[in-house]
């Protein structure tokens, strides 16, 4: 589910980067108002909003449209609204490293005389992802905790099951305290699978 | 959208207003409490820092959702919890003042109010500790050669310095338990987000209370935005003197981007 969010938001980060640094105002004012929104409110509210809002707009035009009830999932409703949410982020952070490329760079390049497809691909990308990296896993890591929060709703994540186990053998604190050690695992091994990625994105780089 | 239904049940969404803001105030204070030792531990490598490493890095890597369970439903488990002072009052404060405002785990409220507390102290252990290591060494020294001791060096010279430059980071702090204080609305707490699903309960309607709520949470995230852009300008000012206004967001994944919640 987190790697799922992930992917929806890294995607969403990617065209809301573009959107913003395109320059057109239609894309950058649509952009500037989703990153506004989603920013100034709390996860929680937002994937309460779209998983019953979301349910009931689907079946007021599913009426309109003379269909029957449609259940909304809710493991679908989650990934949709975290990766809605950190697409916001990463939005932010993609602008940021792009913004972060020295301009010579990629004039240099054409200089060279490549074209704007090798450019992006061989100058300005693999500078961009090692200024993205950063950002990108600091999003990972709250994308993860936050993903606890879809119990709410009633998926039965991790966290949704403890909370069920929990309370049918009336030992709340032994399960959560299981989930506790999961989630650190998952960090610690993120953490130390991030810091190999950056060794890798910024070999040939001293300090 | 039906606004008659938001306008009446305004004394709710009001009421959830003012208790968000207490909790998150409230949280935020007594997290600075503990980050306060916890980050000086930390720096100065002091004979607790790993006591307080290990604090950090728990609090920090897990959600506060499951934390705020763990306290409320996990701690209930235990007789001796049930038993004990924690659980309510001792029978001779009953009546009292003191009885009235004990500290209970029975209650959502403490639950959430310790959970917060202690989440928020991680983080901000860890704002702080970043906000030490950046103080130059240079004004440490000129404080000693100026004859302060150590603790006076610390109070005077290192802390404010310290704070200062940890500044942007705290407003970003501030939204984020803001925003984190919805979790208390899963443990029963009518908070703003506690008002709009009370909303959407009684009437039977699905955007209604949660937008409000959305709303409200934007209004008082934008307000804090606000006020901490106003107190940085005023307490940067004498880190800004003729630095160029750097490109873009600079670096990525440091300071946090924009200046709103990012976490």
């Amino acid at each position: 589910m987190a790697v799922l969010s992930l992917v929806l938001a890294t995607f969403l980060g990617a065209l809301g980067a573009i959107a913003k640094l395109s320059g057109g105002m239609l894309p950058t004012g649509v952009a500037g108002i989703y990153t506004t929104i989603v920013r100034g409110v709390p996860d929680l509210v937002l994937i309460l909003l779209i998983y019953f809002g979301g349910q009931r707009l689907v079946n007021d035009i599913g009426r309109g449209l003379d269909l029957d009830y449609i259940e909304v999932s809710k493991f679908w409703s989650g990934v949709v609204s975290i990766g809605f949410i950190y697409g916001a982020y990463l939005t932010e952070t993609f602008r940021g490293a792009y913004l972060s490329v020295p301009k010579g760079q990629p004039e240099a390049a054409y200089a060279l005389g490549l074209n704007r497809g090798q450019t992006l691909r061989l100058v300005t990308l693999p500078q961009l992802l090692r200024h993205a990296l950063p950002g990108y896993g600091n999003v990972w890591m709250v994308l993860v905790k936050s993903t606890a929060v879809v119990s709410v709703i009633g998926l039965e994540d991790l966290v949704g099951l403890a909370d069920k186990a929990g309370k049918s053998t009336r030992e709340p604190f032994l399960f959560f305290t299981a989930v506790i050690l999961v989630y650190l695992a998952i960090t610690a091994a993120s953490n130390w699978g991030l810091r190999q990625v950056d060794r890798r994105v910024s070999k040939g780089i001293t300090a | 959208m039906n606004f008659e239904i938001i306008l009446e049940a305004w004394p709710l969404f009001a009421k959830g207003v003012w208790i968000t803001l207490h909790l998150t105030v409230l949280a935020l204070s007594l997290g600075f409490v503990i980050a306060l030792p916890a980050a000086l531990s930390l720096h100065h490598k002091g004979r607790f820092h790993r006591v307080w490493g290990a604090y950090v890095y728990v609090f920090r890597g897990t959600p506060l959702l499951v934390q705020t369970y763990l306290i409320y439903y996990g701690l209930s488990q235990f007789d001796w919890v049930r038993s004990s002072f924690l659980w309510g009052a001792p029978g001779f404060l009953d009546g009292t003042w003191l009885g009235a405002v004990w500290p209970s785990l029975k209650s959502a409220w403490w639950c959430a109010l310790i959970a917060f507390s202690l989440n928020s102290g991680a983080y901000q252990a860890e704002i702080l500790r970043g906000g030490l290591a950046v103080v130059p060494e240079g004004e440490l020294e000129g404080a000693k050669s100026l004859g302060l001791n150590p603790s006076q060096v610390t109070r005077l010279v290192l802390l404010p310095s310290a704070l200062r430059r940890a500044l942007p980071q705290y407003g970003n702090e501030i939204v984020f338990m803001l925003h984190g204080s919805v979790v208390a609305s899963v443990i029963t707490i009518q908070d703003i987000l506690g008002a709009g699903r009370t909303l959407n309960a009684r009437h039977y309607v699905a955007y209604e209370g949660f937008l409000t709520s959305a709303a409200l949470y934007m209004a008082i995230t934008f307000a804090v935005v606000w006020v901490f852009r106003l107190v940085e300008r005023r307490y940067l000012r004498h880190l800004n003197i003729r630095t160029a206004k750097p490109k873009g967001a600079g670096a990525p994944g440091i300071a946090g981007i924009g200046g709103v919640a990012w976490r």
